[in-house]
């Protein structure tokens, strides 16, 4: 699996993405951001949690995206 | 640096020893051409909220800074960019999701900037404002959680326009970091938010904190937060950059409390402390909206700013600007500076022009402390425990300029033997009205202004000036066009007489209200 960005939450405060270890988050063309599901690890073997969520202002913003497999570190 | 870092503390501590008072104040007053006033233990030019009283060093930093010094407000513009929105601590007086009066956000109310769209914005307003003097980065959001953004624009514009002042306002959990670099791009002016001194009292304000990637709660984290705000404050003090603090008062959670706060940053050399009121409606969605958490009344703010007085310079004239203010304080022109409009907009940055503008400033401003000085002489030997406030109506300039009906804010004097000190001052038109919606205009600005005895304006109708002397407030247009400070003295003198005479009898004025809510631009 790998996190997502509510949309309608994301207020586009830009303080996820310096902070992802593996560049996943990006700026979209409206302003606010998204999580490329390729390159998002869960942080797993990185931090504790997962760096999205314990720095995004706004509660269930980011959230695990069910639609891919959970992450296994190689 | 280091001889500046003595000064500040000598300039806050000399306040009340008598042996400094002289000293400093002369060499004030052969600064700017001003004098003592003398008056409750506190030497100033009367205006009150305390520039005067640094040493001259510090002084000639801050005298052109429209937030840090209550006369030059009057004169000199700032504007704010917003670069950098994240934050790393949430505060329960701040909702990030929706938008509301007292901060711009990205993608609601304003465009968040890249620093190259920043630096041309500033030259664009510099060019187009020629007192614009100060830059700030002060949210939404902490601008040093995302410290690139904030440096890159403060670099661009130290090369594009060198003669603008740069400073940058921060919760301070990531100063630590960043006093170097701060000080290696010259930003001498720093404002720290500073709200407890005590975890117990910040876990009721900060619900969490994001600290070396984990996010902590509760009073783990209020420790941690004020820990690093004094670590932080005390090392701009080693490298002589001046610190400002600012303080929300949360009645019933840190009022008491921010005595303690004034005398810790105090004695770690800030050299300013702004105490404002909080901004709490149900409808910005904050958890203090949300719990009914009220703001303080205008006495519970003045007398715990008059509390805090004795101990260091206390701002007074703050606004609560938003994030990408531009233009005087009160007069909000960030409309006029929209993305799309710099863009388009031709800029002639012609320093010599600002600078000859300035000057003229200058001039003007000294004539405003002249007037003042003069009329204080005939307050000379006057004995009166009388103290009381008035209202003024003005456009800027220290002048009684602006027509009663037109005015959205007034400027609150306290006026006592010792002159005519600035103590703040009171919204009565806001475009977010917090509940207040569109009746009874009148009725708003009586309760903004219900502890002042008089209100002096340009010009007043009938109407209004019959419902205000019901009201007990002496509606006065005598100084139309005339300095504020030599007018209110001039008043007061005549008051003082009045009561000698028992034409009339001195009675103490009730309580105010603060409106909620910044100014935002029409």
């Amino acid at each position: 699996m790998a996190y997502m960005i509510v949309e309608e939450n994301c207020t586009g405060c830009c303080a996820c993405e310096p902070e992802c270890p593996n560049q996943a988050i990006s700026e979209a063309s409206n302003g606010l951001f998204v999580i490329d599901p390729a390159k998002c690890t869960e942080c797993i073997g990185h931090y504790d949690e997962p760096q999205c969520v314990a720095v995004c202002p706004i509660d269930l913003t980011c959230i695990i995206d069910d639609n891919y497999p959970r992450y296994e570190a190689a | 640096m280091q001889t500046v870092q003595n000064h500040t503390a000598a300039g806050s501590a000399g306040v009340n020893a008598a042996v400094n008072i002289e000293d400093i104040m002369q060499q004030v007053a052969e600064h700017k051409g001003c004098g003592t006033s003398g008056g409750s233990g506190k030497a100033s030019c009367g205006s009150g909220a305390g520039e005067n009283d640094l040493p001259p060093e510090i002084w000639e930093k801050v005298k052109n800074h429209p937030c840090y010094s209550e006369e030059a407000h009057h004169h000199y513009a700032r504007m704010h960019v917003a670069v950098a929105p994240a934050c790393n601590i949430q505060c329960n007086y701040c909702n990030r999701k929706y938008d509301c009066a007292n901060e711009s956000r990205p993608g609601v109310v304003s465009e968040k900037l890249t620093p190259e769209q920043a630096a041309k914005k500033v030259l664009a307003v510099a060019s187009t404002i020629p007192q614009m003097t100060v830059l700030g980065i002060a949210g939404p959001g902490d601008p040093l959680a995302n410290p690139e953004k904030t440096f890159k624009t403060f670099e661009l514009i130290a090369k594009t326009a060198p003669d603008i002042k740069l400073c940058v306002s921060t919760n301070g959990l990531a100063l630590p970091d960043h006093v170097e670099r701060l000080s290696q791009y010259n930003i001498d002016h720093v404002t720290i938010t500073i709200n407890m001194i005590d975890p117990e009292v910040g876990a009721k304000i900060y619900p969490w904190i994001y600290y070396n990637k984990k996010r902590y709660t509760g009073v783990e984290a209020a420790k941690i937060l004020t820990d690093r705000q004094l670590q932080g404050l005390e090392m701009l003090t080693e490298r002589g950059i001046l610190s400002k603090i600012n303080s929300v008062m949360i009645p019933g959670i840190n009022d008491q409390h921010l005595v303690e706060v004034n005398k810790a940053v105090k004695s770690r050399g800030a050299f300013l402390h702004n105490i404002m009121p909080l901004i709490s409606a149900p409808e910005h969605g904050t958890v203090f909206g949300l719990t009914g958490q009220r703001g303080p009344t205008a006495q519970e703010l003045k007398a715990l700013q008059d509390q805090c007085e004795g101990e260091m310079n206390m701002m007074r004239h703050c606004r609560q600007c938003r994030a990408d203010a531009v233009g005087l304080l009160g007069e909000d022109r960030s409309a006029e500076f929209t993305t799309d409009k710099i863009m388009e907009m031709e800029v002639n940055y012609d320093l010599d022009a600002r600078k000859a503008y300035q000057e003229a400033v200058e001039k003007e401003r000294q004539a405003v402390v002249a007037a003042k000085q003069e009329e204080l002489q005939t307050l000379a030997g006057a004995h009166s425990d009388i103290k009381m406030l008035i209202a003024v109506a003005t456009k800027g300039g220290g002048k009684v300029n602006e027509h009663f009906g037109h005015a959205t804010e007034f400027q609150i004097y306290e006026l006592s033997t010792s002159g005519a000190k600035f103590v703040g001052h009171r919204r009565v038109d806001l475009y977010c009205q917090g509940g207040y919606g569109e009746e009874d205009t009148l009725g708003t600005v009586i309760r903004a202004i219900n502890d002042c005895h008089a209100v002096f304006v340009a010009k007043i109708g009938g109407c209004p000036k019959n419902d205000l002397k019901t009201a007990g407030i002496d509606p006065v247009d005598q100084y139309a066009g005339q300095f504020i400070e030599q007018s209110a003295i001039a008043y007061f003198r005549e008051y003082l007489e009045k009561v000698a005479a028992g034409e009339i009898e001195h009675v103490v004025k009730g309580d105010a209200e603060i409106r909620q809510g910044a100014l935002i631009a029409a």
